[in-house]
């Protein structure tokens, strides 16, 4: 419909200018004059476009082979010039040096205990607030969504501060604690509620009619016929909490302070020399460690992961 | 909504019974909304009202001060060189940002919406930093830049002597700029391609037919058919702008001097390295509301454009 009312006016003056035959076009009446040259030149553009196609991948694709690449050459191979796209000597010290100088895997499994955590309970608590808001009309419904959306405009480091005095003061640093209730109840799961609303709204309220028929009360519906068609929404959800909670980095250098306590992210920085140099090829172990396991599960789901993400992008 | 059924005797059992449905009904959406509500009040409105509060303060965490303060904490913002600094790197920051990587984005996208072969696995090429850990991403990009790194190394085969890239204040703020772009252009790039394919075939078609140039259509239709997107994307990306911290944490440490030292970094080193927590609060209040300037400005265009959602 919005297309409709563009074309005309955007297009007039296109087809005006464009008449007097530039570049020797053929005739607009006359479709396929030469189609051998008009075919190869198609051919010749269309092979550029992929050759940029092709360099444009490189900064895109470069970095994530040469972290894995390099964690495998020694220390004297990994900054020779000019670099080794393979590795000369496969060496696996780095890998040993990974979990040797760092609970690496402990900090590995409080960052996937700690996401999967928030995650699950960010479902829990978004799917049952979307579904109330979108369909139950109870007295007060729109001044508490508007006081919820609240959230959506405060950004976590503005309550940083004030977070941090009620973590301390609860005697909660140097806990998992304030990583998972938080994200959980506050600001980061109110986006998950809003995209989760969004969803039930456009639910047919018929499939409702038909549970209630069958004698089920509200929490039946939400929980047997609700819930379970609103998979596509709940997998969004999932996959942006999920990475969201994996990639947080300001809040653990804020609240945690010992070592088996850290997060990923937070660890991968530690591995320094006596110096505070990075070791490099540790740390670029590490990181491969981190971050493959994510990009394998990103090649197999990746429309998911697509239409989760630009969700979270655009705010629902 | 009852109202009309209690004007009829013989109904008046039924809406008793109703009126106790309806009532348990929204006991079960109170019940329903509790934790979001609950945790929106604990998590976001108490500590906004309280930032705003700490900031009137003077309150160092090691010195145990906590006194009233009045503006000062404002006051000191004016007239303090650093903050200064910090909203410039900001808005370098944002602006650099937005434009390389909405521009970026569009290229992308215009590409990938040309069928050519091979589209789906360069998609994936381009969307795969998404979803790699930040910090991750920032180590890696921070080894190829340091000046003996990947980068340099490839440019000394060339002949070309590069810089320090991460150390050298002319670099580090563009370096961190496009370690950024890479990351994240992804995201727009597929919300582009969303808003491309949703112009319609027949009005290039006839274009096309009427002579047009691939350029020429690009920017006669196709740019001001999907220039609602390319606001509501560069917005968004802007707002997303100011929260960045760990890759500026990683990368550089907002040096050298103060280059890139953003806003939230600058909040983060006054509260947690300085202690100076009323100082970080009137800080935290100030970026507060730059966001929701912003994000006000977002919801208006939304409001007043007509979209194609994702």
């Amino acid at each position: 419909m919005r297309s409709d009312v563009h074309a005309a006016p955007v297009v007039a003056p296109t087809a005006g200018d464009a008449l007097p035959g530039d570049a020797g076009g053929p005739p607009p009446s006359t479709p396929l004059p030469r189609p051998g040259r008009e075919r190869r030149r198609r051919r010749t553009t269309r092979g550029l476009l992929v050759a940029l196609l092709v360099v444009l991948s490189v900064p895109f694709v470069f970095p994530t082979w040469w972290m894995a690449s390099s964690s495998l050459k020694p220390m004297s191979e990994i900054l020779r010039i000019p670099p080794t796209v393979f590795p000369e000597t496969v060496s696996w010290a780095a890998y040993a040096d990974v979990f040797r100088l760092q609970p690496f895997a402990q900090q590995y499994w409080n960052s996937l205990y700690i996401a999967v955590a928030v995650t699950l309970g960010t479902i829990l608590v978004a799917s049952m607030a979307g579904y109330a808001f979108a369909r139950i009309r109870f007295p007060g419904a729109n001044a508490l969504f508007v006081l919820v959306l609240v959230g959506l405009l405060v950004p976590s480091e503005v309550t940083i501060v004030p977070l941090f005095r009620m973590v301390n003061s609860l005697g909660l640093i140097d806990t998992h604690w304030p990583l998972v209730i938080v994200p959980i109840f506050g600001a980061p799961s109110v986006l998950a509620t809003f995209i989760m609303r969004q969803f039930f709204l456009g639910l047919p309220r018929e499939l409702e009619e038909a549970g209630r028929m069958d004698g089920l009360g509200r929490w039946g519906i939400f929980w047997r016929i609700a819930f379970p068609l609103a998979s596509p929404a709940v997998a969004a959800v999932a996959i942006f909490t999920f990475l969201k909670s994996w990639n947080l980095y300001l809040e653990p250098i804020v609240y945690l302070s010992s070592r088996e306590n850290f997060t990923l992210p937070q660890a991968l920085t530690q591995y320094v020399d006596a110096y505070g140099g990075p070791m490099w090829n540790v740390q670029l172990a590490a990181t491969t460690l981190t971050v493959l396991p994510v990009l394998l599960v990103f090649l197999f789901a990746q429309r998911q992961f697509v239409q989760g993400l630009a969700h979270s992008g655009l705010k629902g | 909504m009852s109202t009309p059924l209690a004007t009829a005797e013989p109904r008046q059992r039924t809406l008793r019974r109703r009126g106790s449905a309806t009532r348990r009904d929204h006991l079960v959406g109170y019940a329903m909304i509790a934790p979001q509500v609950l945790g929106a009040v604990a998590f976001v409105l108490v500590p906004l009202i309280a930032v705003a509060w700490y900031s009137l303060h003077e309150w160092n965490v090691l010195a145990n001060t906590f006194v009233f303060a009045g503006a000062d904490n404002y006051d000191r913002m004016l007239s303090d060189p650093a903050l200064r600094d910090s909203l410039m790197a900001s808005l370098v920051f944002s602006i650099g940002l937005v434009v390389l990587n909405v521009s970026l984005a569009l290229l992308l996208a215009v590409l990938l919406n040309q069928k050519l072969p091979g589209t789906t696995t360069f998609r994936t090429f381009f969307f795969s930093p998404v979803v790699v850990s930040l910090v991750a991403w920032t180590i890696v990009w921070s080894f190829l830049l340091q000046d003996d790194g990947g980068i340099n190394g490839f440019l000394a085969s060339l002949g070309v002597e590069g810089p320090n890239w991460l150390r050298n204040e002319g670099t580090a703020m563009l370096a961190v700029i496009v370690v950024q772009v890479f990351k994240n252009v992804g995201l727009n790039m597929i919300l582009f391609l969303a808003a491309l394919q949703s112009v319609p075939e027949e009005i290039q078609e006839a274009a096309r037919i009427d002579g047009a140039g691939a350029w020429r259509r690009f920017r006669s239709i196709v740019l001001p058919l999907i220039s609602p997107t390319i606001l509501l994307v560069s917005i968004l990306t802007i707002v997303g702008s100011l929260e960045v911290f760990a890759q500026i944490a990683v990368l550089t440490g907002g040096g050298p001097g103060n280059s890139t030292t953003v806003l939230v970094y600058f909040l983060y080193q006054q509260a947690f390295r300085f202690n100076d927590f009323g100082y970080a609060s009137a800080i935290s209040v100030l970026l507060f509301v730059i966001v929701l300037a912003l994000t006000l400005i977002q919801w208006q265009t939304r409001k007043r454009w007509v979209f194609d959602e994702v």
